[in-house]
């Protein structure tokens, strides 16, 4: 058995979901190889091949491989993928492009967002939100897979040490090109692998008021959230959104305020270590799955928890 | 310009599943079915397209039982021409759909096809890639926008870290994400008018498609619950729990 990673990086940094799908390929067994496919900067090679449990690093330096253009890569994977009985892509916007595209040029299935591993063939995966647990076999010689990095252990980023491997390049396929990005830029963690979470919904009310949840999260060293709402209202940018259809988070603390608990924000949020809700309305959902529930207007409640904050304890 | 839509009868997304207590699957007897939200946005998507002269037929595709009939209506009467209906019994999974979708492209020659990026009961966010594999052509996933022009359509995409535009060769496979657009409500003129549209019926022999699902569901279960926790009376109770309690901060 020998596992293929796709390694999740922005050309100079390999991201923690990379290291969580790692943990999901461990969990499976077997020799795994990490592929990190781009148009790559400084040491990222080298830092790849440190993380422990990767045996072999397959490096694909093109430029074609810049952007993540899933139709670029696709014949790459499909091309490496006939060596392995498993290929697993964090579910990342960027494996979720590209995993299905591998599946159907290779006429396998794939299996989207595991939480567990039970055979080296069968999974758990969410399905309708999170409110049921599917347990899944595959009969496929190659599997395919995309991991929910919350529901599995990150390996660590140092202290192995991967054969280093060149892969040549599959070539620019010409049905797509990269025109710009407009990235969210911000000093504050990243949302899935935060350790504490504050997160806005509709009942915020304006991009400006966001200030108050932001002052909170600085305060915590948190990252910022938020519900469908209050992207869809242009309170705050896309890549914010927690939920069945954002992104999916498990920190140890979640801060919900002003959201009211809609089956689909839940089903991002609700593997929560600890979870609290700010909301003036004690009926709202989303107090029966919070930990701690403070039943108040954000607009004091907020500044006051901040300002608490500062106090020295 | 030709554009397929491709949309799944789903349980409507305000419906609390219920999980069979064997374990066999979620109950979908007496069951509010919808079809699903994103494949409303791309109808609605597709339909504006027609409006605005750049397409000139809009085709719903469904697979699914007899009663998926009802969801191509739906799209019917926001806008669309006409409709597919691939009549099956068997359980579907992507690959599967995106091998019919493929024929159905094949005779049909759409230069677009939108789908939605995930069907809300399966959550598998698969297919459209799938079938723009199978067709070989260009995909734009997670759109939030996208303008045709040119032979190419640009496309903006919701990623992780912020959003994307990307230009891709016609005939492509866009899937749509929450804030492409807000999908109309069909009028009840509309419904009426939709009932006199064609829908063309077809079995996956007819097509000559192998819709035989690869992956086998061994049981689905409830996740676990969360305990209940409490209310706490002010700010700084809050604070005290959690930093002498949970001791999270
Ligand atoms: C296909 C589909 C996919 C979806 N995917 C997602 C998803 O991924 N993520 C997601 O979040 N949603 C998603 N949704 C939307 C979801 O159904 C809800 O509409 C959304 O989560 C509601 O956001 P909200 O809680 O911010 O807004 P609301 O439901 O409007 O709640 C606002 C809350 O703020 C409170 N409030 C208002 N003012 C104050 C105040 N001054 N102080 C304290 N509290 C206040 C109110 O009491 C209320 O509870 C999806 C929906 C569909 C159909
Ligand atoms: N049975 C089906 N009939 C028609 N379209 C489908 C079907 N299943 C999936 N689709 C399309 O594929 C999209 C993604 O579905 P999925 O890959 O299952 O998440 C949906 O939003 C639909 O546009």
């Amino acid at each position: 058995m020998a596992i293929l990673v796709i390694a999740e990086h922005d050309n100079t940094t390999i991201m923690s979901a990379t290291l969580t799908t790692l943990g999901a390929a461990a969990c499976i067994g077997g020799e795994v190889h990490l592929l990190v496919a781009g148009k790559l900067g400084g040491e990222i090679a080298a830092a790849a091949a440190g993380i422990v449990g990767v045996t072999k690093l397959l490096v694909a330096d093109h430029k074609e491989y810049a952007h993540d253009i899933a139709e670029n890569l696709a014949p790459l994977v499909v091309h490496l993928a006939k060596s392995y009985t498993h290929v697993l892509a964090p579910a990342t916007s960027t494996g979720k492009a590209l995993l299905p595209r591998v599946a159907a040029q290779l006429d396998v299935a794939q299996i989207s967002e595991i939480i567990g591993v039970v055979a080296p063939d069968t999974f758990t995966r969410p399905i309708y939100a999170g409110n049921a647990i599917a347990t899944v076999q595959s009969f496929d010689k190659i599997i395919l897979i995309t991991v929910r990095g919350t529901a599995f252990e990150p390996v660590a980023r140092t202290g192995g040490s991967a054969l280093i491997e060149s892969v040549v390049g599959t070539g620019d396929c010409g049905l797509s090109s990269f025109i710009g990005q407009e990235l969210s830029k911000s000093e504050r963690p990243e949302l899935t692998s935060a350790r504490i979470v504050v997160a806005g919904g509709r009942g915020i009310g304006s991009s400006d008021n966001f200030k108050l949840l932001e002052a909170l999260a600085d305060k915590l060293g948190a990252a910022i959230g938020a519900s469908r709402a209050a992207v869809d209202a242009g309170f705050i940018a896309n890549d914010a959104q927690v939920g069945q259809t954002g992104k999916i988070v498990a920190p140890e603390l979640y801060i919900a305020v002003g959201i009211s608990g809609a089956i689909q924000h839940l089903a991002g949020m609700k593997d929560s270590k600890v979870i609290v809700a700010i909301n003036k309305d004690e009926d709202a959902p989303i107090f029966q799955v919070a930990d701690y529930g403070l039943v108040a207007d954000l607009f004091k409640a907020v500044p006051e928890l901040t300002l608490a904050l500062n106090k020295p304890r | 310009m030709k554009i397929l839509v491709p949309v799944k009868r789903v349980i409507d997304y305000n419906v609390k599943i219920r999980v069979r207590p064997d374990g066999s699957g979620v109950e979908t007897a007496n069951v509010k079915m919808s079809m699903n939200p994103f494949d409303e946005i791309a109808v609605e998507q597709a339909v504006r397209l027609k409006e605005a002269g750049q397409a000139s037929e809009v085709i719903a595709v469904s697979l699914g039982v007899q009663a998926a009939q009802e969801t191509i209506r739906t799209a019917l009467a926001m806008g669309a021409d006409r409709g597919i209906l691939v009549v099956t019994d068997q359980e579907l999974q992507p690959l599967a759909v995106a091998k019919a979708l493929a024929i159905i492209a094949g005779r049909e020659n759409p230069d677009l096809i939108l789908l939605g990026k995930q069907a809300i009961d399966d959550d598998c966010n698969q297919t459209g890639q799938m079938l723009a594999a199978l067709l070989g052509w260009a995909q734009g996933t997670f759109a939030s926008k996208l303008v045709i022009a040119d032979g190419f359509a640009t496309v903006v995409r919701e990623i992780d870290s912020g959003l994307e535009t990307v230009r891709l060769k016609l005939p492509a496979v866009v899937t749509v994400d929450l804030r492409m657009n807000e999908p109309r409500y069909a009028t009840l003129p509309n419904i009426m008018k939709a009932k006199k549209k064609p829908i063309t019926s077809l079995t996956s022999d007819e097509l000559g498609v192998d819709l035989v699902p690869r992956i086998k569901t061994l049981k689905v279960t409830e996740p676990p619950k969360r305990k209940a926790g409490i209310k706490v009376a002010s700010v700084e109770a809050l604070l005290d729990k959690l930093q002498n309690e949970a001791r999270v901060i």
